[in-house]
C-alpha cells in the first residue's frame, strides 16, 4: 500500500471537529448579511465530523455565483470550477479516487439552469457524491435576475413583466432522472440540515439535496422559508421514502405548496438498496478495483505498453 | 515521375465492406514486403453512397496518396438499389464505375462487376477508355460470390482478380483469412478467392501494370491510422483516462481508447455533452490521473470554457482535435485545416495552451507522449491538432518505432514527503500557486494527501489558492502563467526529436512552408521539383504554440521566396507565421485547397510552378494562390 494519499481513512477520527473545516479566511468577505449561504456552510461544517472525514480527504468542488464562493470558505481541497460545471469535475474525481469524499455544491441557476444537463445525467449515472444546491429563487452574483427556480410570475431586471415560466421541480426531476436520495432542507433549520447533510454523504450513491437559502439583497422575503415542517417530524405526512411512488408525490406537492408559502423539508426519497455508478463499473470490469489515482504512486506498478496492442496490426 | 507503383482504388457503397476489404489487401502487400499508403473518401451517410479507399504501394518509401490512381476495381454499390422493387435510386447504381474515372491514369486497368454495374450505363465510356488507353475487364463477380459462397464475397472475387491481373500470389491474403475468419466462411472465401482467381488468370491481359515487388523487408511492420498511433501514445504515456463524446473525426480516437482502457485498468466515459467531457478530464486530472477528452471543430468549440480552467487552475490536461471542413457542422467526413485560429485562441483572457500538430502516423505516437509529457510537466493544456485525412489515413510503420519506456509520471506533482518540507501558509494551507518559479511551474499536491490542501479556482487566485483582485498578486500570477510558454519552448527545442521537418536540399532558392497532416505531400512535391530542375527545400512544422520562431525565421531567412501550402481558404498558417515573426510579409504567398480533399503532390508541383512563373492563375479549379501582401 502505497503512502501517497495517507489522509484517506488515515486520520484519528476522534480528533475532528468543525474548526477544522474552517480556513483562515472569513464568508463575510462576499457573503451579505443574513444570507443562507451562512446556514450551509454552517451545517456542511457540522455534518463533517459526524461522517468522521478529514479536510484533507475532502474534494469540495463548486460552481460559479455566490454559492459558488462555498469552497473559499470551507477548509478542505478545493475546485472552484465554471458556472454550471461542478458536477462533471466533481464526479470524474470520485472514479479517479473513490477514497475521496466529493461535494459538490451550487445555485439554482448554476444547478438547474445551466448546469441542468449535467444535473440529469449525473443523477442518472447515480455517482456516490453528495450534490448541494442553494436554492435562493435568484440569480445572485449577478444581481438578482429571475432564475428556473422563482415564481411564475417574478419580476426583475431581466423580466420585467413577470416570468412567464413555471418553476422548475427540482426534487421530483432528482427523482425521475435517477438520484438515489433526496432531500430538501433549509439554512433556516440547521439542526435538520446537518442531519441531512450528514446522511446524504453516507448515503452509497448520488444524494441530491435542494437547500433552501434566502437571498435578503435581491429576493427580498428574507425569512421566505419560515416557518417551515419537516416531513419526517409531522404526523400529517407519511409516507414511505423507500418507495418511489409515493416519494414522486410527496415532491410533487412539495414543489407545489412551496410558492404558496408552506415548506416541507426532509427526506424525500433514499433508495439503499441500488449499486452506484462506480461499483456498476468496477462490477463489469470497466473500472480497476483500488484507486486509479493511486497507481501513479506506486513505485511497484507495472505499466503496460502497447506492445501487445501492435500485434492486430501486423 | 514515381517509380514502380500501385495505387489500387476500391470503390463501392458505404457498408458494402470496402474498408476492411482494402485494410486486408493492404496489410498483405505490406506482408509482401512492400511500404502501404492509404487514402479514405467517404460521404457523410452509414449506407450506400460514393464510397472509396485507395491503397498506395511501392517498393520505395510512400508518404502520400499520390496522385491519381492506376487501378479500378468497381463493386456494386448494394444500397443503391430499393429492397422493395430492386430498381435503383436515380444513377447511384453506376457511381462506382462513373464517378471513379476522373483520376484515373493513362493505361490504367479496370475490373468492374458486370453483375451489379453496366457499362452502357455511363456516356462516352468506350471513348474515355480508348483515348485514354484504359483495360477493362468486366468480371461477374456477383456471380462467382454467389455460386461458391455468398453475395456479400464479391470483395474476396474482386481481391481475387485484382491479384490474377496484377501477377501477385494468392498466399498472403488466404494467410489473413485465417487470421480474421473460421469455419464455412473461411472455406466460403477461400473457394471464391480461388475460382476469381483461376477465372481472371485465364483471360487475355491486354495490360502491363504489375504489382511491384520487393525484397523481405528487415523490420517488422505494422500497419496504423493516425488515430490509432495517437491512442496508443497516450496509453503508454500513461494516460488512464478519457472522457468524450461521439464526433466525426475524433470518435476515432475515442473509440480506441475506450476499448483498451479497461484493459489496462483505465476508465472511460461517455458522456453528455462536450462542456462535461473535457470538465470530467479536468476532475479526473486533479484528482491524480492522467486525464484526456477531445473532439472535432463543433465539440471542441464548447470546450473552450474548460480549456480556460484547465489553463487557470493550472491543471493537466491533454485534448486532442480531430479537424474537419467546417464552419458549423461543415463536411462531417471531409479534412480541412481550418480550425488552426480557433485551436490557437479560442477561450478567454491571456489563456495559454500548447498546441502539436503532428505530421505523420509516426509523429502522432510521438507528439502524444509529448503532449502529454509537457502537459503534466508544466501544468497546462495542451492541444493534439489531427485532421480526418491524418486520422484514417494508414501507413506501414517500424514496430520498433514504439519501443519506449512507458511514462507513468506526473510531473510537477509532489509526494507526501515533499509536501510535508514544501512552504504552507499561516493558515495551513499549501503554497500551491507561488509566485516565483522561474519557468513559471509551481508543483502540486493531489486531493488525498495530507497538509497539500489547497483550492483550485478558475478566479484570479493567491498562492494557496483564494479568491483575489489584488493588482499585484494579479500581475505576479499572470506573468508567471505566461512564462511557461517560453520555458517551454526550451524544452522543446532541446528535446532529441526533431520537431520541426526540413525537406530538400539546404541551399535551396525557394521554401514551401507547411504544417500538419500535408507535410508529406509536400514532402514528395519537393523531392519532383528538384528531380525536375527547381531549387526548392520545405519546412514542415509541427509545433504551432509555441511558435517555432527560430527554426521558421531560419528556414525564411534562407530562401528568396517561400509558398505556404494549407488546407483552408483563409491562409491562417500564413497568418499565424506572419503575426509570431512580424515580417517576411513580401515573402510568402499562399497554395490553399479547401474542397474537402486534401493535397495530392502535383498540385503543389504545378502551383509551385505557376507561383515561380510570377502568376496567380492556380492550376486547376481545386486550388487557389493567394500572392504574398504587397504584391
Ligand atoms: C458561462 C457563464 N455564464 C454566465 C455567468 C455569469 N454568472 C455568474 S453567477 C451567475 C448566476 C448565479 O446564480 P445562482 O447559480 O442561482 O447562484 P447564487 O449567486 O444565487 O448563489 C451567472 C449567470 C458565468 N460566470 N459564466
Ligand atoms: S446576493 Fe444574495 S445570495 Fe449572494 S451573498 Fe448576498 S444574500 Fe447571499
Amino acid at each position: 500500500m502505497s503512502k501517497s494519499f495517507s489522509a484517506i481513512d488515515g486520520a484519528d477520527e476522534e480528533g475532528i471537529d468543525r474548526e477544522a473545516f474552517t480556513p483562515g479566511i472569513e464568508p463575510q468577505a462576499t457573503w451579505c448579511p443574513g444570507c443562507g449561504d451562512f446556514g450551509v456552510l454552517k451545517a456542511l461544517k457540522g455534518a463533517m465530523p459526524e461522517i468522521g472525514r478529514t479536510p484533507d480527504e475532502t474534494l469540495l468542488v463548486t460552481g460559479i455565483g455566490c454559492s459558488g464562493k462555498l469552497s473559499s470558505y470551507f477548509e478542505s481541497y478545493g475546485f472552484h470550477s465554471i458556472h454550471g460545471r461542478s458536477l462533471p469535475v466533481a464526479r470524474a474525481a470520485k472514479l479517479a479516487n473513490p477514497g475521496l469524499e466529493v461535494i459538490a455544491a451550487g445555485g439554482d441557476g448554476d444547478g438547474y439552469g445551466i448546469g441542468g444537463n449535467h444535473f440529469m445525467h449525473t443523477a442518472r449515472e447515480n455517482h456516490d457524491m453528495l450534490y448541494i444546491v442553494f436554492n435562493n429563487e435568484i440569480f445572485g452574483l449577478t444581481k438578482g435576475q429571475t432564475s428556473p427556480t422563482s415564481p411564475k410570475g417574478h419580476k426583475s431586471k431581466t423580466q420585467p413583466h413577470g416570468s412567464a415560466k413555471d418553476p422548475i421541480r427540482p426534487l421530483s426531476m432528482a427523482l425521475s432522472a435517477g438520484a438515489s436520495y433526496v432531500a430538501r432542507t433549509a439554512a433556516v433549520n440547521p439542526r435538520q440540515a446537518t442531519e441531512v447533510l450528514a446522511e446524504a454523504m453516507e448515503h452509497d450513491g448520488f444524494a441530491h439535496v435542494d437547500f433552501l437559502t434566502q437571498c435578503p439583497t435581491w429576493n427580498k422575503d428574507a425569512k421566505q422559508y419560515v416557518p417551515y415542517t419537516d416531513v419526517q417530524q409531522s404526523d400529517d405526512y407519511d409516507f414511505d421514502v423507500a418507495d418511489r411512488r409515493e416519494a414522486a408525490e410527496m415532491m410533487h406537492e412539495t414543489e407545489d405548496k412551496l410558492y404558496e408559502g408552506e415548506v416541507l423539508t426532509g427526506r424525500f426519497y433514499v433508495e439503499e438498496d441500488r449499486r452506484s455508478y462506480g461499483q456498476e463499473k468496477r462490477e463489469t470490469g470497466e473500472m480497476p478495483e483500488e484507486p486509479l489515482a493511486e497507481r501513479y504512486f506506486d513505485d511497484d506498478y507495472e505499466w503496460e505498453r502497447s506492445y501487445d496492442l501492435l500485434d492486430v496490426h501486423k | 515521375m514515381t517509380g514502380n507503383e500501385l495505387i489500387w482504388r476500391i470503390a463501392g457503397g458505404s457498408g458494402d465492406g470496402i474498408d476492411s476489404t482494402s485494410q486486408s489487401f493492404t496489410k498483405a502487400l505490406m506482408r509482401a514486403g512492400l511500404n502501404v499508403f492509404t487514402h479514405r473518401h467517404y460521404p457523410s451517410r452509414i449506407r450506400g453512397g460514393h464510397t472509396y479507399v485507395e491503397v498506395r504501394a511501392a517498393e520505395h518509401e510512400v508518404k502520400s496518396r499520390g496522385d491519381g490512381f492506376n487501378f479500378l476495381l468497381a463493386l456494386g454499390d448494394s444500397f443503391a438499389r430499393n429492397p422493395q422493387d430492386e430498381a435503383y435510386y436515380g444513377n447511384e447504381e453506376a457511381k462506382p464505375l462513373s464517378e471513379n474515372l476522373d483520376d484515373l491514369r493513362e493505361g490504367g486497368v479496370i475490373v468492374y462487376d458486370e453483375g451489379l454495374l453496366d457499362e452502357s450505363e455511363i456516356d462516352d465510356f468506350e471513348e474515355r477508355v480508348e483515348a485514354n488507353d484504359w483495360h477493362v475487364y468486366p468480371m461477374d463477380l456477383r456471380g462467382i460470390a454467389r455460386e461458391h459462397g455468398r453475395e456479400i464475397m464479391r470483395n474476396t472475387a474482386g481481391v481475387a482478380v485484382t491479384a490474377a491481373l496484377l501477377g501477385m500470389d494468392t498466399d498472403p491474403f488466404e494467410e489473413l483469412m485465417s487470421d480474421n475468419m473460421g469455419g464455412d466462411i473461411l472455406d466460403d472465401n477461400l473457394t471464391v478467392l480461388e475460382e476469381a482467381y483461376e477465372t481472371a488468370a485465364d483471360l487475355d491481359h491486354s495490360h502491363d501494370l504489375e504489382a511491384p515487388t520487393a525484397d523481405e523487408h528487415d523490420e517488422q511492420q505494422v500497419l496504423l491510422n493516425g488515430s490509432n498511433a495517437l491512442a496508443y501514445g497516450a496509453l503508454d504515456e500513461g494516460c488512464r483516462f478519457i472522457a468524450g463524446y461521439p464526433m466525426t473525426p475524433w470518435t476515432d480516437v475515442f473509440t480506441i481508447m475506450t476499448q483498451h482502457l479497461p484493459e489496462v485498468g483505465g476508465i472511460s466515459e461517455q458522456v453528455e455533452d462536450e462542456i462535461a467531457a473535457a470538465s470530467l478530464a479536468i476532475g479526473a486530472s486533479h484528482a491524480g490521473v492522467k486525464a484526456m477528452s477531445g473532439s472535432s471543430g463543433g465539440g471542441f468549440a464548447l470546450m473552450s470554457e474548460p480549456l480556460g480552467l484547465a489553463e487557470m487552475t493550472e491543471t493537466p490536461l491533454v485534448l486532442v482535435e480531430a479537424m474537419r471542413a467546417g464552419p458549423s457542422t461543415g463536411m462531417p467526413t471531409k479534412p480541412e485545416q481550418a480550425d488552426l485560429e480557433h485551436i490557437l485562441y479560442t477561450s478567454q483572457g491571456d489563456s495559454n495552451r500548447v498546441v502539436f500538430a503532428p505530421s505523420t502516423v509516426a509523429e502522432c505516437y510521438d507528439q502524444a507522449r509529448e503532449a502529454f509529457r509537457v502537459a503534466y510537466e508544466y501544468q497546462i493544456p495542451a492541444v493534439i491538432v489531427i485532421d480526418q485525412k491524418l486520422s484514417g489515413e494508414t501507413i506501414n510503420v517500424p514496430e520498433a518505432h514504439f519501443d519506449r519506456e512507458p511514462n507513468p509520471d506526473l510531473g510537477s506533482t509532489l509526494t507526501e514527503e515533499e509536501i510535508a518540507e514544501a512552504s504552507h501558509h499561516a493558515s495551513g494551507k499549501f503554497n500551491r500557486f507561488q509566485h516565483d518559479p522561474e519557468d513559471g511551474v509551481s508543483p502540486r499536491s493531489i486531493p488525498g494527501q495530507s497538509d497539500g490542501r489547497f483550492l483550485a479556482s478558475g478566479n484570479e487566485h493567491t498562492p494557496q489558492g483564494h479568491i483575489s483582485e489584488d493588482p499585484d498578486n494579479r500581475v505576479a500570477q499572470t506573468d508567471r502563467r505566461l512564462r511557461k510558454l517560453d520555458a517551454i519552448r526550451e524544452d522543446l527545442d532541446d528535446t532529441e526529436l526533431d520537431r520541426q521537418t526540413h525537406y530538400g536540399p539546404d541551399d535551396a532558392e525557394y521554401g514551401i512552408l507547411t504544417w500538419g497532416s500535408q507535410q508529406s505531400t509536400v514532402e514528395e512535391a519537393v523531392e519532383r521539383l528538384n528531380d525536375d530542375g527547381h531549387s526548392v527545400k520545405a519546412l514542415g512544422v509541427s509545433d504551432l504554440m509555441p511558435y517555432p520562431k527560430a527554426d521558421v525565421t531560419e528556414f525564411l531567412e534562407s530562401v528568396e521566396d517561400c509558398l505556404v501550402v494549407e488546407m483552408n481558404a483563409s491562409a491562417q498558417f500564413r497568418g499565424l507565421t506572419q503575426k509570431e515573426l512580424g515580417r517576411f510579409g513580401e515573402k510568402l504567398s499562399s497554395l490553399l485547397k479547401y474542397n474537402g480533399n486534401p493535397f495530392e503532390p502535383a498540385e503543389i508541383v504545378e502551383g509551385f510552378e505557376v507561383q515561380v512563373n510570377g502568376g496567380t492563375e492556380p492550376p486547376t479549379a481545386q486550388v487557389r494562390i493567394e500572392p504574398a501582401a504587397g504584391d
